[in-house]
């Protein structure tokens, strides 16, 4: 399946609360080992729900390969 | 997607405030969520306990479909210094309720009062308590304004910003986070501190 064009970016003052992993469509992000949310570039499809969602306002939606 | 048991927690949530406006012994039954997420961060090593058993979490999410604005908090709430200021205050605040209780086990009257936001002396005097020591009792009043005091925070932050805006400061998460954080660290030098910006971004393959 082709890759979508833009993806999500978890900042690094993500508080791993979870609240991205219940939204995302993909199951794309979660979050690993109770530290940050961390996003599978390889499912992630963009939609920006979890940006959306985010209490803390980390998450930002990119062009993939701009992703750092 | 079909919901689980733990999606329904926020009843429980709400349980412990109706049993505690009825009693405030139950208020006791609070420490369940202090210890809790505490366990499954040093045992477990991860925020389980956020992510899926939170009742307030999912009572504020609840609330928020309502309720919230839906703003973008400010930059400083997520901030490191806020939220482990944030952390310090809120344990200073329980180790004086703890020192109040201590007071009343050493003699002094049990105060009859639910104390909300550290200022406001809410009376409570309906409350039948002389089934259990003074200081039992002293403790259920305190417990019971340190969760009146972050509930409400809770719910006006939801307001104001995200429903679960709450979940960025509240100490209990800073608390787990650092803990799997320091985890992190010393299994294998990992996500914390500095190297954190390596963990959450999108860094698998496919990009």
């Amino acid at each position: 399946m082709a890759l979508s064009k833009r993806l999500a970016q978890v900042g690094r003052e993500c508080v791993a609360c979870g609240t991205c992993m219940k939204v995302c469509p993909r199951a794309a992000i979660r979050v690993v080992s109770g530290v940050a949310a961390r996003v599978d570039g390889a499912l992630c499809v963009g939609c920006g729900k979890c940006a959306k969602i985010c209490p803390a306002d980390v998450i930002a939606i990119v062009e993939r390969g701009t992703a750092g | 997607m079909k919901k689980k048991w733990y999606d329904y927690l926020w009843i429980g949530e709400l349980l412990y405030w109706t049993l505690g406006l009825c009693n405030i012994l139950f208020a006791w039954l609070g420490m369940l969520f202090f210890t809790i997420p505490l366990l499954v961060a040093l045992i477990g090593g991860s925020k389980a306990y956020c992510h899926r058993y939170c009742g307030r979490g999912q009572l504020l999410g609840l609330l928020g479909k309502k309720l919230s604005r839906n703003a973008p908090p400010p930059k400083f709430l997520r901030s490191r210094w806020f939220r482990y200021g944030f952390l310090a205050f809120f344990m200073v605040m329980f180790g004086l309720m703890l020192r109040g209780t201590w007071m009343v086990f050493t003699g002094a009257p049990l105060r009859q009062t639910v104390t909300l936001l550290w200022v406001f002396k809410l009376p409570w005097q309906w409350a039948e308590v002389d089934m259990v020591a003074p200081w039992i009792a002293q403790f259920a009043f305190g417990f019971y304004g340190v969760m009146m005091t972050s509930t409400v925070l809770g719910l006006a932050t939801m307001a104001l910003f995200r429903p679960r805006s709450w979940c960025v400061y509240c100490p209990m998460g800073t608390m787990t986070q650092g803990i799997c954080m320091l985890k992190q660290k010393k299994e294998d030098g990992g996500c914390g501190g500095e190297s954190q910006k390596h963990c959450g971004a999108a860094e698998n393959s496919g990009q």
